[in-house]
């Protein structure tokens, strides 16, 4: 046999093996005995000696080759045996990815502090501040120079928490309009501000009604605000509350520190304003207070009614909150049910 | 007030249903709480006229009528009202008919005896009790003589009107009326009205001889009075009951119905006195003198002080003017000579009568607004017009009037500029005059200039922005252009006290603790609990309830009242943070000051129980780690430490420390004393309170970047044994202080004092890593350090290094 049909039947031999090997210890021991020292290869490469100068290259080469294919298959055959064990392996780690998630630890921020919030976001980007006030009032603040002097008829619809003769529990955030003309230096610019905050009346505590409640005052005092100014600020606001497809309209009320006084009313969402039990068949439902500034305000105020004038809104966020998620007992937002301040957790 | 659609219907020419008249009134006047139709919902009520009447034979109420209903044959019905009598007419509920509350009528046997429907009382078609007259409140309706069976009884009983319940503010006094109400549906209608006048026959005798009045003009500015003779007193006929039932008012007699009938009209309260019983001749409006009494009309008792305005003869009170009259000299079987009273009293007066004497009548609610000055002998004539005609009483000839200040109108100038530049809107002269005109105000035009005579009804108006109110609303809200203010810019920044507070809330909520939102009014007891500094409670004056009469010192004890209502619930893990103000008040000022508060509290575990992992209950170190990631977070400039305080009655006397930032104590963390879970009934729960306001004060790091090093960092580990009383700030702080210039960090790693240390010892075990921040550290250069510090551990503290 010549050395050359020994190197082919190596090669033919050597790859049968190399298939065979079934496990990476199997693959290397094949790799020993093909190509070590004492392997048939060597063996071979060593019977070159008795070759002619003339064969010698060309068996050389081709016993070279031999041992680049056995190489190449050694190799080729270790990455599959790698692969299959791999494969094994993480077979064998497969989990069940329908068994629930390990709880993290989350809190939430309380409902009417994402409306608060939502509400004070949006007047910002319209350049308004947000001023917070005193919830202990003065009778002052919160009464006179809201135009509500002593004995005024509609302190009737505030039943105050007084502390003191002068001293109370503010019934409304207004008071933050009075503090804020008081102070405001109008040739520095319009005053533009929100005011959102605790406020307190004296009600007993029922589904409708609560002790303590929010709310977000709003007021805009310059040269040239109109009615309609209030009109579409009032959209813009329940628009972003609400949505694009609520419509608000304006009803003609009594404060006693704007005149103009209106309530504004939103398209019922229950209905869409085609009229239900919800808004008792009108298919609007009433959300806040408005009206342009009383000229009385802004005289006690210091402020030239002839010159400025504006207008100031009202909101109820835990009203807001209730019309909008269907809470049915205003309590709920006070008693802090963990169940209860969990469910508004949907930011997408 | 109720107001009716028919009767508004008989003086403006509307083509629109009940609905839609209210909804424009709310739209353009005033609030509408519902409209109302008496005969909605009922079916098959008809007229039955009581043909014969048997007793029952196993029964000593029931009887067995036969009942003519239109139909061939009579129904036969029982009933067991006490007045049913043989040839009245009266309500039947047919078979199959559906009466009040939706409740249908069937055949029925009533005690074996058939029964084929029901003889109703008023109250079961619908009406309230309040409104029933009295004679038939405890029985069946008598309907009139004429009726005719079988017809469907709404039409009698008015009970096919509509009633608009409008709900008036505090300015519209005016709307308190039919004729008011008129004037403002004119002018939104934009049609003329035409409303009665009166026209009173009088007999010749002059009042004079027989009346005087003596009046206080203060008190009341106006006061006028009628005498009608030999009136003859009796119901009042249907038409008239119907408008008074319909409104919410009972019938009583013509005379009282008469003075009811005359307010709903004009929105003038009358009171009619029965003139026999005055002690003598004279009246007087008057203050009430200390002592003095008065029994009103509904049989309750008052005491009356100089606030009261009171009428009186010559010898006591008889009436509590405005509010009510007085029982003694009331309108009763036997009366034949009425003085009807006509007035106007002092609104603030009246008001604070009724609030302290309870008495919130139709009358008070009209004084409080203000009534219509120029209609005030108006309305008195028609009553006594009424009284002749439904009484045949003798209307004695003139008035006495005590007094007659009618304001003068108010006269207002405003332009039409000025009208525009504030509604937003382009309206023209003839648009805005054309609406003041049609409210009945007078308007003559100068240039640009309005000069506008309001009406005297219409006491709201007295500005320009008072008639800028009248145009919008009439000219409609809904035509009002939207847009926004325009002018010079505004910056909408939150200030960094508010971010700050906004950060504190996403810390807090990253760190899984939910946002609660408390009662601030507490109890005595709970307002007083966990202070943080020495302050007096603030106490409300006229509290409604004990559990919220005093204002808050703490946020803590309401998030205790929350975890309290949670574990009723059975809710167990709950963890909650509050940011909100308590309530500190000097001695012997009476205003507290503000300040921003931030606490938590944990009950349970924060890490439930999973399929996965066991729950965890809250402890100490998990509230530490709270408090101290979000101190981190709010970056003040200064040491946080945690210095042990066993003083506070309300918390654990080993597990509670004081928060100190810079040595300076902002608020405390621990445990709540078990006495006090015990009180609040809830399990183990940990808390914090920090004063919000001093962090806000508090200067902070910035952020800033800092090299990360490329050199790598070597760790040492070392334990020891040190006396119990050693604490792990210590051992820190020692360690940094002595741990040279290349120590990076220290970390506590394992805490022992199991059985294999000694007792009064405890085991530490800290991760030292050093770094430098150029270079390649040297091993040698960190073993150095090590051993000093070693050694300053063991000399400093008594540390046996292990």
């Amino acid at each position: 046999m010549s050395l050359k049909d020994k190197l082919s039947e190596l090669r033919q031999r050597g790859l049968a093996d190399i298939k065979k090997s079934s496990d990476l210890k199997d693959v290397n021991q094949v790799r020993v005995q093909l190509l070590g020292k004492k392997g048939p290869i060597t063996e071979v490469l060593r019977g070159m000696r008795d070759l002619d100068a003339e064969e010698r290259p060309k068996v050389g080469a081709f016993a070279n080759e031999i041992r680049d294919d056995l190489t190449a298959a050694l190799t080729q055959r270790k990455e599959e045996l790698e692969q299959a064990v791999l494969n094994a392996q993480l077979a064998k780690e497969t989990i069940d990815v329908t068994l629930p998630g390990t709880p993290v630890a989350k809190g939430e921020p309380h409902v009417i502090q994402q409306i608060v919030d939502q509400i004070e976001d949006l007047f910002l980007g319209m350049g308004y501040q947000v001023l917070s006030g005193p919830e202990v009032e003065e009778d002052k603040y919160n009464f006179e120079m809201m135009n509500l002097p002593k004995n005024h008829p509609a302190r009737d619809m505030q039943d105050t928490f007084y502390i003191t003769k002068e001293i109370l529990m503010r019934t409304q955030t207004s008071p933050m309009q009075a503090r804020t003309l008081e102070k405001h230096d109008f040739s520095k610019g319009p005053l533009k501000m929100i005011s959102p905050g605790v406020v307190y009346r004296r009600d007993t505590d029922d589904p409708t009604h609560s002790h303590q409640f929010h709310q977000v005052e709003g007021l805009v005092i310059d040269k040239h605000i109109t009615m309609a100014d209030l009109k579409g600020t009032l959209q813009v606001l329940a628009h972003e509350l609400f949505g694009d497809k609520f419509d608000v309209r304006l009803r003609p009320s009594y404060f006693p520190f704007t005149e103009p006084s209106v309530e504004a009313d939103i398209t019922c969402f229950n209905c869409g304003g085609k009229g239900c039990k919800v808004c008792k068949n009108t298919g609007w439902i009433e959300v806040l207070g408005a009206g342009m500034v009383h000229p009385n305000v802004l005289k006690m105020a210091g402020v030239d009614p002839d010159v400025y004038g504006g207008f100031a809104f009202g909101v109820g966020p835990d009203r807001f909150a209730m019309l909008k998620y269907g809470v049915d007992d205003i309590r709920n937002f006070y008693l802090n049910d963990v169940r209860f301040l969990t469910q508004f957790t949907k930011k997408g | 007030m109720k107001i009716s659609y028919n009767w508004i219907k008989e003086y403006l020419d509307l083509n629109v249903k009940p609905v839609d008249l209210a909804e424009k009134i709310e739209r353009t006047s005033v609030e509408v709480d519902g409209v109302t139709t008496p005969s909605d919902g009922l079916k098959k009520i008809v007229v039955g006229h009581v043909l014969s009447m048997e007793a029952h034979p196993d029964s000593d109420h029931l009887h067995i009528c036969q009942v003519d209903v239109g139909e061939d044959e009579p129904l036969q019905i029982v009933c067991g009202a006490p007045n049913v009598a043989a040839g009245q007419n009266v309500i039947v509920a047919l078979p199959g008919s559906r009466i009040a509350d939706n409740v249908k009528i069937k055949k029925s046997k009533m005690r074996g005896v058939p029964s084929a429907g029901m003889i109703c009382a008023l109250q079961e078609i619908g009406f309230s009790e309040d409104v029933v007259p009295k004679k038939y409140v405890d029985g069946i309706y008598v309907l009139p003589a004429d009726a005719t069976p079988g017809d469907a009884v709404y039409d009698y009983l008015g009970m096919n009107d509509s009633m608009i319940d409008l709900d008036v503010t505090p300015n519209r006094g005016d709307m308190l009326s039919l004729f008011g109400t008129l004037h403002d549906l004119a002018a939104i209608y934009d049609q003329p009205v035409k409303l009665d006048q009166p026209d009173v026959k009088e007999d010749g005798t002059a009042i004079a001889d027989q009346l005087a009045v003596h009046v206080d003009d203060q008190l009341s500015p106006q006061y006028r009075m009628r005498l009608v003779k030999n009136v003859k007193l009796a119901p009042s006929p249907m038409w008239l009951q119907i408008r008074l039932w319909n409104a919410g008012m009972r019938p009583i007699n013509n005379v009282v119905d008469i003075t009811n009938y005359i307010m709903m009209k004009y929105g003038q309260p009358l009171h009619a006195f029965d003139y026999d019983k005055f002690a003598g001749n004279d009246v007087y409006v008057r203050t009430a003198k200390a002592g003095e009494k008065l029994t009103t009309l509904d049989e309750n008792d008052h005491d009356l002080d100089e606030n009261d305005i009171v009428i009186a003869d010559d010898k006591a009170p008889i009436a509590l003017a405005g509010v009510m009259g007085g029982l003694s000299t009331s309108i009763q079987d036997g009366t034949t000579t009425v003085a009807i009273e006509s007035a106007v009293f002092e609104h603030d007066h009246i008001r604070k009568a009724a609030q302290r004497h309870n008495l919130h009548t139709d009358a008070s609610q009209r004084f409080e607004r203000g009534v219509n000055q120029a209609g005030v002998q108006d309305a008195l004539d028609a009553a006594a017009q009424m009284m002749n005609e439904l009484a045949d009483g003798e209307v004695q000839t003139g008035t006495v009037v005590g007094s007659q200040n009618i304001p003068e109108p108010a006269v207002i100038d405003i332009t039409l500029t000025h009208v525009n530049a504030i509604l937003g809107t382009e309206l023209t002269m003839d648009q805005v005059s054309h609406i003041l005109e049609s409210l009945g105000f007078k308007v003559v035009v100068n240039g640009d200039t309005l000069t506008v005579t309001v009406a005297v009804r219409r006491n709201d108006i007295h500005i320009p922005a008072d008639l800028l109110e009248e145009i919008a609303r009439i000219y409609g809200y809904d035509q009002l252009p939207a847009t926004l203010p325009t002018g010079r810019m505004t910056m909408g920044t939150l200030t960094d006290k508010q971010r700050l507070m906004r950060a504190t809330r996403h810390s807090l909520e990253g760190l899984g603790l939910n946002q609660a939102i408390s009662y601030a009014l507490t109890t005595e007891a709970k307002a007083q609990m966990f202070m943080m500094r020495a302050s007096e409670p603030t106490h409300l004056a006229w509290p409604m309830s004990v559990d919220h009469a005093v204002l808050r010192m703490n946020v803590v004890s309401g998030l205790l009242d929350d975890i309290a209502y949670n574990s009723a619930r059975k809710v167990k893990d709950v963890a909650l943070y509050e940011q909100g103000r308590v309530f500190y008040r000097e001695d012997g000022t009476d205003r507290p000051s503000e300040e921003e508060h931030i606490a938590g509290a944990i009950s349970g575990t924060l890490m439930p129980e999973a399929w996965n992992q066991a729950a965890k209950p809250v402890d100490f170190y998990q509230m530490k780690g709270i408090v101290a990631a979000y101190l981190k977070d709010m970056a003040v400039n200064g040491d946080v430490t945690y210095v042990p305080n066993a003083d506070m009655p309300e918390m654990h006397p080993g597990r509670t420390a004081d928060v100190l930032v810079h040595g300076h104590r902002i608020g405390f963390l621990g445990q709540i004393h078990p006495l006090v879970a015990k009180q609040f009934k809830i399990a183990a729960t940990y808390v914090f309170e920090l004063n919000l306001q001093a962090i806000i004060d508090m200067p902070k790091q910035k952020n800033q970047y800092d090299v990360i090093s490329r050199y790598p960092a070597i760790t040492r580990d070392i334990a020891m044994l040190v006396d119990d009383d050693v604490t792990n700030d210590q051992v820190v702080a020692l360690i940094e202080r002595r741990g040279g210039a290349f120590l990076q960090s220290v970390k506590l790693f394992d805490v022992y004092d199991g059985v294999k240390v000694p007792k009064g010892k405890k085991s530490l075990a800290y991760t030292l890593t050093y770094q430098d921040k150029h270079e390649t550290l040297v091993d040698d250069a960190v073993t150095q350090a090590f051993e000093k510090v070693s050694k300053r551990l063991e000399d400093d503290l008594g540390a046996q290094i292990r």
